[in-house]
């Protein structure tokens, strides 16, 4: 017993340690989001590229798709780029949330890059970024077909991230629509 | 020369404030109090992108936004529960420097408080058992402690010799 009692010390050592050592390799960046769950806020905001078009919520169709908030002041957007011109020409549409840019800067973006959203919301004041708990660019919403987000991406999609995050669930989310189908 | 230096100074200390306060005071308010909950509400909340900055401090663009955002609930006339709450929507508890009082937190709140008593416990349990020890052991520490005739001898040997 008190041979114990003498261990103790570094048996408390040893577990602050474990957890401290843990702490190193967590990503402080990658937030749980209070968003999780909740339907797509309300807005009402013109497009990047298509004139005075105004568009809003109900303007936002398909079975699941993407919600993807970029800007042309955004280096991560560049990488993302091409991932989502992919994840786009395979069939999932994407609407842009161009966040805190300017008509000029962000249409010649699309015209350089290529466009892969249905269309990119023109948010230049930040609203809808805050509505949707933002907190920077790169982010993407994957939005279900009852237009409740079931999640937010942090960050850059890239083949890997597509994959093992998005996959699964848009998986998910199709057995569901077939379910409610069924019913 | 005294009195030059003195007054440059403090004419510094002015334009430094000055510089300091107008990063967060670009805002115009319709009643004073507005401003000073304003101020308040900002040091509260956090930065969600800069994470060891409040509002306040931070210029990162969605801190802009959250004060521009802030800014617009208090000219509306809402409550700080109800700007707290807006946050919270959208941010999460992480907005918030000092964590809300719930299951998630109790451990947080309380754990100092179990620690202080645990190592007070430690502290009493260690007492009693030394003062028990003494209690029992006084006896035969004198017994120990006195010397037997032919250590006795030996110290005095040793002594006079240091003499």
């Amino acid at each position: 017993m008190k041979r114990f009692v003498l261990f103790l010390p570094l048996l408390l050592f040893i577990v602050l340690g474990v957890f401290l050592y843990k702490g190193l390799f967590l990503n402080p960046q990658a937030m749980p989001s209070a968003l999780e769950g909740q339907p797509v806020p309300a807005f009402k905001l013109l497009t990047v590229r298509q004139g005075d078009r105004v568009v809003t919520k109900a303007d936002l169709k398909g079975d699941f798709y993407l919600l993807n908030v970029w800007a042309t002041w955004c280096a991560g957007c560049k990488i993302e780029h091409p991932y989502l011109l992919d994840i786009s020409k395979s069939g999932v549409p994407i609407y842009g949330v161009n966040y805190r840019d300017t008509i000029e800067d962000s249409s010649k973006w699309l015209q350089d890059y290529k466009d892969p959203y249905q269309f990119s919301i023109f948010d230049v004041n930040g609203d809808l970024g805050v509505n949707l708990g933002v907190y920077g660019a790169p982010e993407t919403f994957l939005i279900d077909h009852q237009g409740i987000i079931r999640m937010r991406y942090a960050g850059i999609i890239d083949t890997n991230s597509w994959q093992v995050k998005f996959m699964p669930l848009i998986a998910t989310i199709k057995q569901e629509i077939a379910q409610e189908k069924a019913l | 020369m005294k009195y030059i230096a003195a007054i440059i100074f403090s004419v510094l200390l002015l334009v430094g404030h000055d510089a300091n306060a107008s990063s967060v005071d670009t805002y115009s308010f319709s009643k004073p109090e507005y401003q000073i909950r304003f101020q308040d509400m900002a040091k509260i909340l956090r930065c969600p992108k800069c994470q060891n900055q409040n509002l306040a401090d931070s210029n990162s663009i969605i801190s802009q936004d959250l004060r521009r955002q802030l800014h617009r609930l208090i000219e509306e006339g809402r409550s700080d529960e109800q700007i707290i709450e807006y946050m919270v929507m959208r941010y999460g508890d992480y907005v918030l420097y000092k964590p809300k009082f719930d299951k998630v937190t109790y451990f947080l709140w309380l754990g100092p408080f179990g620690f202080a008593a645990l190592g007070l416990l430690i502290l009493i349990i260690v007492v009693v058992r030394q003062r028990r020890k003494r209690g029992q052991s006084s006896e035969i520490d004198i017994n120990e402690q006195t010397l037997n005739v032919t250590e006795q001898a030996k110290l005095d040997k040793i002594l006079k010799k240091s003499n």
